[in-house]
């Protein structure tokens, strides 16, 4: 049967089980939109900025570990596309990006909405394509998937001239789509390659002689859904686990040998740990600045395991002793067949003293804080939530305070740092797990970058719930400017902004203001109830407030800064009894060590 | 003075496609690698092309540039010639003042290099000479009393010795 070149992506997009395109139509895709008009099996959700739409489709990818696919037309259209295709480059998110362009008569003479997207997105694209003939669409739409979701993933832009989605040629997808993509020059490690045996057993004897081991762990691993395999490694090893911003999952947070995240705005002793450690095992973790600070300074005791997919990883940043590239969950898989138990030792309970002394905690002063909101968020809202974020402070404090529980839930720009990724992706997030509750933590700043998006979420009836931390500034450069700028606030005042609860309404959601604990409670309540609709929670905190603790950029461990009222903190807890954080973590840590000291006097 | 640092000389094999230049090019760019010469060509084979690419950096730095270019989709492979046994190439163009008392001087010149004259006006020579990057520096240093008008370089081509070829090579960088 002759299809036209659009009706042939849709057949590829049914063939690669695509169950949304997240898009905005224009000129250059009209013929893709007049083939959507008839088509009742993939949903497309109507954005209202196209950057939306890429955001959208790369919180679907961070909640499912599916393929995200987003559609644009030509020139701004693309353009519009290029920051959500960065983010997810930065994170290694797979996506599909399709993108509209001027009939290929014109390309190259500036036609009206000519951009040159393949060009463009060169350097933020695993790998792109231009397609110049309808016959070699099919082809190009089954690399694409194929790049993006194998080895290291990542987006793949398509770019679909209009002449090529018009054409009609013989086309029958049981057929003519390829069932297998092979391209010789890119052979990635897949779940079934073979890990060498040799880096196996060095890995494992750096480990058996290790005294102070740590786990480092970092998107790869949620990447590869290998949290059963981290977990395995570390019970039997008796290593304690920190994770990167993009780790988190990667290990229960909940569990008694997690440390939380490490780096900049890391927990005290996940740092403490690190810089003291012999022995570092990064696994699937890229040694980011933003972890290791100066990277001559960092870890500087420690042996280093490098585990990664990505070859270029291993010694890009630190030079490890012991390289192994391959599929994390293969490679853990392995390794633990090859290590050997090990038992607790007095270094984690060192590591536990430094939790005790460390602790994350903030003022119970009756004030609204942001961390009190997101440990509300995570009792409210439980276990089964995906929580999105945004950029800034309150991108840390949920980083630090929010326990994700597995992987795909805890959904956040890492790489790229992208202010308005937080709502698109919590909507991409709520198609993708209609199930789920998903709830985006946000600021003022970085909300009022995609705020056109809650008009998504309510005519598609999800009831995302966005937490805007609101502190009238730009909390995170503020804080910057604050500590190493001489207190020169410039250009940071968020004071004169709309009235968030009034503009929710008026994009058809649900608003709650809250100014201090109760109010929060009440709203977070009310928000569970709505069904069918966008809540945004306008979430009033301190302007003066900054997030602890922190290791100015490039610096090391010896430049840590910890909340001056730390001691107060710990001593206001101790004397109202109250119950705090750290108290539930000792009890299951108690149980844990009981546990495992049992089973090593038994054995 | 430009710190000293070692060059390597690197070729890697690409699908012949339009954008793959640019890409490959972009790519040293946008890591900080310097490119000190690169030439491109099609092969025996006419869907693969092969870059020979000169670069600075140390050993790290050629690891990562080896890395990162076998990370780009369409590059096939990428070979290494710093401890290789390889030949390399170059051929420069050099358009060189030759009045008439000094055209049998220059001739000379040509002859020790093994160049050729392949052009010639009442004012000027153009000498073709070919051979490695500093036999080239040299003809151009001994030139330059004459006064060059303008001179271009074809940039390093590389090949290693013996049966040895660049597709057979061993897989390299992982």
């Amino acid at each position: 049967m002759k299809l036209s070149g659009a009706e042939i992506l849709l057949e590829c997009l049914r063939q690669e089980h695509v169950s949304h395109i997240f898009g905005y139509p224009g000129g250059a895709v009209l013929p893709i939109y007049d083939a959507i008009f008839d088509c009742k099996d993939i949903q497309h959700v109507l954005v209202r900025h196209e950057q939306g739409a890429a955001h959208m489709a790369d919180g679907f990818a961070r909640s499912t570990g599916k393929v995200g696919v987003c559609l644009a037309t030509s020139g701004p259209g693309a353009t519009n596309l290029v920051t959500g295709i960065a983010t997810a480059y930065m994170d290694s998110i797979p996506m599909v990006a399709l993108t509209g362009q001027v009939r290929t008569t014109v390309i190259g003479k500036d036609a009206f909405q000519e951009a040159d997207i393949t060009g463009i997105t060169m350097p933020i694209t695993k790998h792109n394509f231009l397609v110049k003939r309808t016959e070699d669409l099919a082809e190009a739409i089954a690399q694409a998937f194929y790049l993006a979701r194998t080895g290291r993933p990542g987006p793949v832009l398509v770019d679909i001239p209009l002449d090529v989605s018009k054409n009609k040629i013989e086309f029958n997808a049981e057929k003519d789509y390829p069932k297998q993509v092979s391209i010789p020059s890119y052979k990635p490690a897949g779940p079934n390659a073979r890990v060498p045996e040799l880096q196996l057993k060095k890995a494992a004897q750096l480990i058996a002689e290790a005294k102070r081991p740590v786990l480092y762990v970092g998107g790869g691993a949620v990447l590869s859904n290998a949290q059963n395999e981290v977990t395995e490694l570390a019970e039997k090893t008796n290593i304690l686990v920190t994770t990167t911003l993009l780790g988190k999952g990667a290990i229960d947070e909940t569990h008694a040998l997690s440390l939380g995240m490490l780096g900049m705005h890391g927990t005290a002793y996940a740092n403490h740990a690190v810089n003291e450690s012999d022995l570092l095992i990064a696994v699937g973790a890229r040694f980011d600045d933003r972890v290791t600070g100066n990277p001559d300074t960092f870890a500087t005791k420690a042996k280093i395991i490098h585990i990664d997919i990505d070859p270029a990883e291993i010694g890009k940043v630190i030079v490890p002793d012991v390289p192994i590239v391959g599929d994390v969950k293969t490679v853990l898989k392995e390794l633990i067949k090859f290590v050997e138990a090990k038992p607790w030792t007095e270094w984690n309970d060192q590591i536990i003293e430094w939790k005790r002394t460390f602790p994350l905690l903030y003022p119970r002063d009756g004030k609204l804080y942001a961390e009190y909101a997101i440990e509300k968020v995570s009792e409210v809202f439980g276990e089964e939530c995906i929580m999105t974020t945004d950029v800034g402070q309150h991108q840390m404090w949920a980083a630090q305070y929010f326990k994700s529980r597995r992987p795909y839930q805890w959904i956040t720009s890492g790489g790229l740092g992208t202010m308005g990724f937080g709502l698109p992706a919590a909507v991409g997030a709520a198609f993708a797990n209609p199930d789920k509750r998903v709830v985006c933590i946000s600021g003022d700043g970085s909300f009022q970058m995609m705020t056109q998006e809650l008009m998504t979420a309510t005519i598609y009836e999800r009831n995302i719930v966005v937490v805007v931390i609101n502190n009238h500034a730009l909390g995170m450069v503020r804080q910057w400017q604050e500590m190493f700028y001489s207190e020169r606030f410039s250009q940071v005042d968020l004071a004169a902004s709309p009235d968030f609860v009034k503009l929710v309404e008026a994009y058809g959601g649900v608003g709650f203001r809250a100014t201090t604990p109760a109010e929060f409670d009440e709203a977070i309540t009310n928000a569970k109830a709505v069904t069918n609709r966008p809540v945004v929670i306008d979430c009033v905190i301190p302007t003066t407030e900054n997030v602890y603790p922190m290791i100015p950029s490039g610096q090391s461990i010896e430049q840590m800064m910890i909340r001056q009222d730390l001691e107060q903190l710990k001593a206001d807890v101790h004397a109202d009894g109250s119950e705090w954080s750290f108290s539930h973590e000792e009890e299951v840590l108690k149980q844990y060590v009981e546990l495992v000291h049992a089973k090593q006097n038994g054995a | 003075m430009a710190q000293l640092q070692q060059q390597h000389t690197i070729t890697v094999l690409v699908e012949n496609r339009p954008g793959v230049l640019a890409r490959t090019a972009g790519l040293f760019a946008r890591r900080g690698f310097n490119i000190e010469s690169l030439s491109v060509s099609v092969t025996d084979k006419p869907e693969i092309s092969r870059m020979t690419i000169v670069v600075g950096g140390d050993h790290r730095v050629l690891e990562q540039i080896t890395k990162q270019l076998n990370k780009l989709i369409e590059v096939i492979k990428v070979v290494d010639y710093t401890e290789t046994a390889a030949v390399e190439r170059e051929l420069a163009l050099i358009k060189v003042n030759a009045e008439a008392n000094v055209r049998s001087e220059i001739m000379q010149i040509v002859e020790i290099f093994r160049g050729r004259i392949i052009d010639m006006s009442d004012k000027t020579f153009i000498i073709e000479v070919t051979g490695s990057p500093e036999k080239l520096d040299k003809i151009t240093d001994l030139l330059t009393t004459y006064g060059i008008r303008e001179s271009v370089r074809t940039g390093v081509i590389a090949m290693a010795r013996g049966a040895k070829t660049a597709a057979r090579a061993g897989r390299d960088g992982e």
